[in-house]
């Protein structure tokens, strides 16, 4: 297990590092074996940040890491190999995790070098090709390729299939399916999912709500680097208790459900119907004066856009101004395993 | 009069051979209509919307025709194209957002390219600004550097400067992709508000998601491997697809309440086939579950309700050979 207590990252920006920018305040969580945890966020929530603390490519400011009991922030040379053969990541852009004149096996081969140098060739081959197996891909179509001649879902995979062959405990998949089609990005999902039946835990993270809804046991909110809202997922997303997640909720575009539908009523009480889209704008004008409807749904529209705007406003100001360096309010329990930050402290 | 795309088919000159990435592509979008247009990558979406405003030096108009408000718009002349871009057809390339130059203050930019085409920037500025703040945008953006704006303010000033002139078509290629949740449901409005006040007439909204079009279109076109798979209302594509490409696509798409554990869903096995030599016969036969001998025959689109066109087989019934025929 590994788990985060209060954990901080202060970046110093700036031309002298005068500035100093807090992209995550006092996060604690845990990724448990067996379990997908979703981080969700939008882009500078900090996401990225916690996957790069956790995987040691950034030092903590404050607060503890540690897995299975050790603060790892102070692991070094062959201890701190040993954790990355239980903690691995997979990272957003497979095309930069490697270097695009290479073939896919070239990155078996590192592995092999650091951690398994006595392994026979022979034995090696077979491991590599089970893991590919394991991860659904046909050995032969992918090894001896360069990485451009794979798909991005193909590459995922790969990297997938490397770090299993690690005995990892901990996966740290940051975006990793937003370059894919979604035609593949359900089989690399499933893939995720099932890697819980071998022990693993994931720590999934997206800024797609359906996604993590999709695979995950838990669920944690982050905005503007602070948790908050977190949970066993059902209950988030059933009884969602912060501003911030029910606007992500809303705003997640769905197949079945408009993003005005939840605004109709007060049109449907002036008897305009919908056309069974529920979309206002689209309102047929059967029991009203053809021009009073019109600006009914004018109207409407006007405030749904408002709304719409006036949420993404706020979200475009995350990075400049609004980010400070105030105490985090402490998360409280609303009811088993669903906490929620006190206050509108986040805000 | 809106747009009308005639068997157009465009293909790319490269050493190893042409590469037909649109290939008979007929469809219309009527005035007022947005037109998403959806498909995995590399099935021609691009291409074609590229096509209809700006072909780059290796694109080649094989056949077929396009009208716009009733006349030809003369899209394989690259001279003659110059009056319409921007003006009359407008495009809000993939990217677009990436490609604004950094160093340069918005309103710099936006007076660069007014004056590029001929217009006075002083008397476009207070529609412009009218617009900035209609997106809930500050006025004071013009005097800021792309650098300083989040992705969301980025893609809406981008926007507002490729519909300034009221264009009769806009085409908005994958503008929501690289958006947050939030900001993509701004930008997605904004499609709708502005073709509500007439900023532009008809929309091609090019994505491969489709929950994004299932807010925003009116109609959804699905291409695939360069051909058109499947047009219809919105809700009919959604809700009752009849392509197998298109089924499978939407039965793909976890929705939110849709769990692993409860209801595992599954991709499309494979990847579209090469456009160099693509093979013959439906395109889809070899991922297709349900591909039958008449598949190595390709499919004519054909309209099988009113309003709803498919290219498969399995909804052929009605076509005579000789219908069927004239299609190839
Ligand atoms: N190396 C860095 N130096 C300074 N600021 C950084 C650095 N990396 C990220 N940031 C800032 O920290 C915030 C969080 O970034 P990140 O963790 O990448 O968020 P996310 O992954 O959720 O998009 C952002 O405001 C980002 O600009
Ligand atoms: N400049 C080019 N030269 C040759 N082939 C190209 C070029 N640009 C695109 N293609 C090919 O045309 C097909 C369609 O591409 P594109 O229109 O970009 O698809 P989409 O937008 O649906 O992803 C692809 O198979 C792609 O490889
Ligand atoms: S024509 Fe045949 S192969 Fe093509 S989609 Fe229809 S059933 Fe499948
Ligand atoms: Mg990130
Ligand atoms: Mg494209």
């Amino acid at each position: 297990m590994l788990t985060l207590d209060n954990v901080t990252k202060v970046y110093k920006t700036g031309t002298f590092g005068g500035e100093s920018l807090p992209a995550v305040r006092g996060a604690s969580f845990e990724i448990r074996p067996g379990e997908v945890t979703s981080l969700i966020g939008e882009s500078g929530s900090g996401k990225s940040t916690l996957g790069k603390m956790i995987l040691r490519l950034t030092p903590v400011t404050s607060g503890t890491i540690s897995f299975e009991g050790t603060d790892v922030a102070g692991l070094k040379g062959k201890r701190l190999r040993e954790y990355y053969r239980h903690v691995q990541g997979v990272f957003q852009d497979p095309f930069s995790s490697y270097n695009p004149v290479f073939r896919a096996d070239r990155v078996f081969a590192t592995i092999k070098r650091s951690y398994f140098p006595s392994v026979s060739n022979s034995e090696w081959h077979g491991r590599v090709e089970a893991s590919l197996e394991s991860v659904g891909l046909n050995p032969v179509d992918v090894l001896d390729k360069f990485t451009h001649q794979l798909s991005g879902g193909q590459l995922q995979r790969i990297l997938i299939a490397r770090a299993l062959l690690l005995e990892i405990k901990i996966l740290v998949a940051d975006e990793i399916i937003s370059m894919i089609d979604a035609s593949t990005r359900v089989d690399v999902l499933n893939l995720l999912a099932n890697l819980k039946s071998r022990g693993l835990g994931v720590l999934f993270i997206t800024h797609d709500l359906s996604l993590g809804n999709y695979i995950s046991e838990r669920t944690i909110i982050l905005r503007r680097g602070v948790v908050v809202e977190m949970g066993a997922t059902q209950k988030v997303f059933d009884n969602p208790q912060h501003d911030y997640t029910k606007m992500l909720l809303t705003a997640v575009p769905q197949l079945h459900k408009k993003w005005g539908a939840g605004l109709a009523p007060e049109l449907e009480a002036m008897g305009v119907t919908s056309e069974g889209e529920g979309r206002p704008g689209r309102y047929s004008r059967s029991s009203m004066h053809p021009l009073a409807a019109m600006h009914a749904w004018k109207g409407h529209r006007a405030q749904v856009v408002a709304a719409a705007l006036e949420t993404a406003a706020s979200a475009d100001r995350t990075d400049t101004y609004l980010r400070t360096h105030e105490e985090v309010p402490p998360l409280v329990e609303v009811e088993e395993d669903h906490f929620v930050v006190t206050s509108a402290g986040a805000e | 009069m809106g747009l009308k795309v005639d068997q157009l088919r465009i293909c790319y000159r490269t050493l190893r051979g042409d590469v037909t990435a649109v290939d008979d592509v007929t469809f219309d979008i009527a005035d007022g209509e947005i037109m998403g247009l959806a498909g995995e990558s590399g099935c021609g979406k691009s291409t074609l919307g590229n096509s209809l405003i700006r072909m780059d030096v290796r694109m080649r108009q094989l056949g077929g025709r396009v009208e716009l408000d009733g006349a030809e718009l003369p899209i394989s002349d690259a001279r003659a194209m110059r009056d319409y871009r921007f003006k009359v057809v407008s495009i809000i390339p993939q990217y677009a957002m990436s490609a604004l130059n950094p160093t340069r203050r918005v309103g710099k930019m936006v007076s660069e390219l007014l004056r590029s085409r001929g217009f006075d920037y002083k008397s476009a500025l207070p529609e412009f600004e009218r617009r900035v703040k209609l997106v809930g945008l500050d006025a004071d953006i013009l005097k800021r550097y792309p650098i300083e704006l989040s992705g969301g303010m980025k893609q809406r000033v981008v926007m507002i400067v490729s519909t300034l002139l009221n264009p009769s078509l806009l085409i908005a290629d994958e503008i929501t992709s690289a958006l947050d949740v939030s900001t993509q449901r701004a930008v997605g409005e904004m499609l709708l508000e502005f073709r509500d006040r007439n900023f532009v007439k008809t929309t091609m909204v090019i994505t491969h998601d489709l929950s994004i079009l299932a807010q925003v279109a009116d109609t959804i076109l699905i291409m695939y491997a360069g051909k058109l798979a499947e047009k219809a209302r919105t809700d009919v594509v959604i809700g009752s697809p009849l392509h197998p490409y298109t089924q499978l696509l939407i039965s793909s798409l976890p929705e939110v309440g849709v769990r692993h554990d409860e209801h595992t869903l599954v991709g499309i096995p494979g990847r579209p086939p090469p456009l160099l030599n693509p093979p013959s016969g439906c395109r889809f036969r070899d991922r297709c579950p349900f591909a039958f001998d008449r598949c190595a025959a390709d499919p004519p689109f054909v309209e099988v309700q009113p309003g709803h066109s498919v290219a498969c087989w399995l909804h052929a019934d009605g076509v005579s050979p000789a219908g069927g025929a004239e299609q190839c």
